[in-house]
């Protein structure tokens, strides 16, 4: 085991699937000279070369497009978004052609590509760089979404991406990138996707949750734990396929349930998942299944107001009591 | 015109009976693939868009006659043509638009979808515009790999306001990637007429713009469209740059089978004087006064012709549908 950061397990990741295979490439806006806007692909074009470490235009359909075709043909592109917010402009190109080829050409065209880079809230960026983008793609049949939350998870998880037969929408998030932990060393490590992780073991209550909603749900368990709350926290990491066995499992297990998620809670993430939960496990629930999401609100600049926007530690923390009829302490 | 004299003169061996047989053949096998489909589609036996390209065979043939096997094609929703001329089985593509099992896509994509791996022809692409940036990409992937193929991608008059036109000309050109993109200029963008929908009409002087060889042709003169692209492809190989032609067509049927007449934006007149200018008729006249084709030949073409759609048209309703586990099938490929 290594301890890198984020950005780092992510550029090893991409450093070996190039090593292992040739068909491989990296695509997008300042990946190459410029080395990523967030350095995810330093030191790739050195080591490359402009074949493989591609600089483009700014012009996300174009590209995303270029990715498809030559994916279509035998190539296996990594398509960089700087902000996964920029995908819009490629919207088209992923849910209508990348996403529907395989199945429009009866199984003659598959699309092996990674469309990767940061998604989410951030630190203050506003309406049109904040969103959190997986909501418009895992809809969509034929698109596989991933949401890694950890160093391990970001290296293992690209790895199998790169390695899948089709079109994977791979979101990152800026306020990761400089988080730090432990990452295989063996290059044949990857984790697949769709197989969702308890993250901490606990007895009362199951709380889904990824990304930068994960680690502050972890906080929210701690705390609880002195009011004698034990929670324990499942990481889906695959949100298309999504691993509804591992929480079901969990929620079994716990008999209640609280999904988190950042985004706007309308018709977002959460409801999926607490809809799989009803659905699945109704019979097991002691409480009905609690939702903390986003506010239905675009996102906004001031700092006090982008703090209001995504679910606070407190609010996590309320809705575990209110599942588990625990009055405050 | 400066653009003209970076094309090299070159083109295509001279016509010889093979070479006219073969492309009156595919010119007829597709107008009459595309009688025989509006029949069926008025028996309820195809169903959705149906959008026909007579009128317009020239363009698929005559470029098609300068392919290689390994060449890539790749199209609009308005493929029949393309995929049929670049030697899709036109039972399997019948059986398609039936929506049948047997089907070139196993009937899940229909008229607008066409695929046919075996023969390199990358699709039918119903988005306008949508298909350029994929088509780059081919010809992206034929320079990784060190290749001498070409990309065709065909795409209408409609395309070119959409900015995935602009994307791909740039990059194409930035890029050098061996591209031949052919604008089939019929004109009407569905009901819109060219100077209704771009400010620049002249369609072939967009390449210009993004440094790209570009010509018009006359795109009923298959013998015209096959000089321009056979000297566009011999260039491209070696050069690896991408050539722009604007071939200009007329389409005779409507936008789609639900605009049969297509007379409320564009006169019956209008359409009776383009029916004048028959690339079919055109060229089997030429064929036969240069020698090339005797009468029986012609006869002998359109027997062949006729046998293979009715074939076609056989085979396409003795196949079953697809089975309703197919429903599930060719969404995730898995190892």
């Amino acid at each position: 085991m290594a301890v890198m950061t984020y950005r780092e397990a992510l550029n090893l990741a991409l450093r070996e699937e190039m090593k292992r295979d040739p068909r491989v490439f990296v695509i997008g806006e300042e990946v190459g000279l410029y080395e990523g806007a967030y350095k995810v692909t330093q030191g790739l074009l050195k080591e490359f070369g402009p074949k493989r470490v591609v600089d483009t235009p700014i012009a996300e359909s174009g590209f995303t497009g270029v990715g498809i075709g030559a994916a279509m043909v035998g190539l296996r592109p990594v398509v960089e978004m700087m902000t996964f917010n920029f995908a819009l402009l490629a919207l088209d190109q992923i849910v209508n052609s990348a996403a529907k080829m395989y199945y429009m050409s009866g199984g003659q065209y598959n699309v092996p590509i990674v469309i990767r880079g940061p998604g989410g809230p951030a630190h203050q960026l506003a309406a049109q760089h904040s969103q959190s983008m997986e909501v418009y793609f895992y809809h969509v049949p034929g698109l596989k979404v991933v949401r890694p939350s950890t160093p391990m998870d970001a290296k293992g998880l690209l790895k199998a991406s790169i390695r899948d037969d089709n079109p994977v929408i791979f979101i990152e998030s800026e306020t990761l990138y400089a988080v730090k932990g432990e990452v295989p060393d063996d290059p044949d490590f990857v984790i697949p996707l769709g197989q969702a992780i308890v993250r901490r073991e606990g007895r009362d209550v199951t709380v889904i949750a990824y990304m930068g909603m994960m680690y502050r749900a972890m906080e929210a368990a701690e705390e609880l734990e002195k009011e004698g709350i034990s929670v324990e926290i499942v990481d889906p990491r695959t949100l298309r396929p999504m691993d509804t066995a591992t929480i079901i499992g969990s929620v079994r297990k716990t008999h209640r349930a609280v999904v988190v998620e950042a985004g706007a809670g309308f018709a977002g993430m959460g409801s999926e998942i607490a809809t799989e939960i009803t659905e699945e496990a109704f019979d097991d629930l002691d409480a009905p299944v609690e939702r903390v999401t986003g506010e239905n609100a675009p996102m906004p600049y001031a700092r006090n107001l982008e703090r209001a926007k995504t679910p606070s530690k407190e609010r996590i923390m309320e809705a575990i009591r209110r599942v588990c009829y625990a009055e405050r302490s | 015109m400066a653009q003209k004299t970076e094309l090299k003169k070159a083109g295509p061996p001279a016509v010889d009976a093979e070479l006219a047989r073969r492309v009156l053949a595919d010119m007829m096998l597709i107008r009459r693939f595309e009688e025989k489909a509006a029949e069926a589609y008025a028996l309820g036996k195809i169903g959705g868009f149906l959008h026909l390209s007579i009128g317009e065979e020239a363009v698929a043939a005559g470029a098609s006659s300068v392919l290689r096997p390994d060449d890539y094609a790749i199209s609009t929703y308005r493929e029949h043509g393309h995929a049929l001329a670049k030697g899709a089985d036109p039972r399997r593509a019948m059986a398609e638009l039936f929506g049948r099992r047997d089907g070139l896509s196993k009937g899940k994509g229909g008229s607008m979808h066409l695929f046919d791996k075996s023969v390199n022809f990358l699709g039918g692409h119903a988005i306008v515009g949508a298909h350029l940036p994929l088509a780059a990409g081919v010809g992206f992937a034929i320079n990784y790999e060190g290749g001498d193929q070409v990309c065709v991608c065909y795409f209408g008059d409609g395309a070119v306001p959409e900015g995935e036109f602009h994307e791909a000309m740039n990059l194409s050109a930035l890029w050098k990637l061996p591209m031949i993109w052919i604008c089939e200029n019929n004109r009407y963008a569905m009901g819109t007429s060219l100077e209704r929908a771009l400010a620049q009409t002249e369609i072939w002087k967009f390449g210009e713009v993004y440094g790209i060889p570009s010509e018009p042709v006359d795109g009923m003169d298959v013998l015209a469209v096959r000089d321009v692209v056979g000297r566009a492809v011999e260039r491209t190989r070696t050069d690896k740059t991408p050539a722009l032609i604007e071939a200009r067509t007329y389409r005779f049927r409507g936008h789609s089978m639900r605009d049969p007449a297509g007379a409320v934006y564009r006169t019956k007149e209008e359409v009776e004087r383009e029916k004048l200018r028959d690339p079919i008729s055109l060229f089997r006249e030429k064929a036969l006064k240069a020698g090339w084709l005797s009468e029986a030949d012609v006869r002998a073409i359109e027997k062949d012709v006729n046998d293979r759609i009715d074939d076609a048209v056989a085979f396409a309703d003795a196949s079953p549908e697809p089975p309703v586990e197919w429903l599930l099938t060719d969404i995730y490929k898995e190892d």
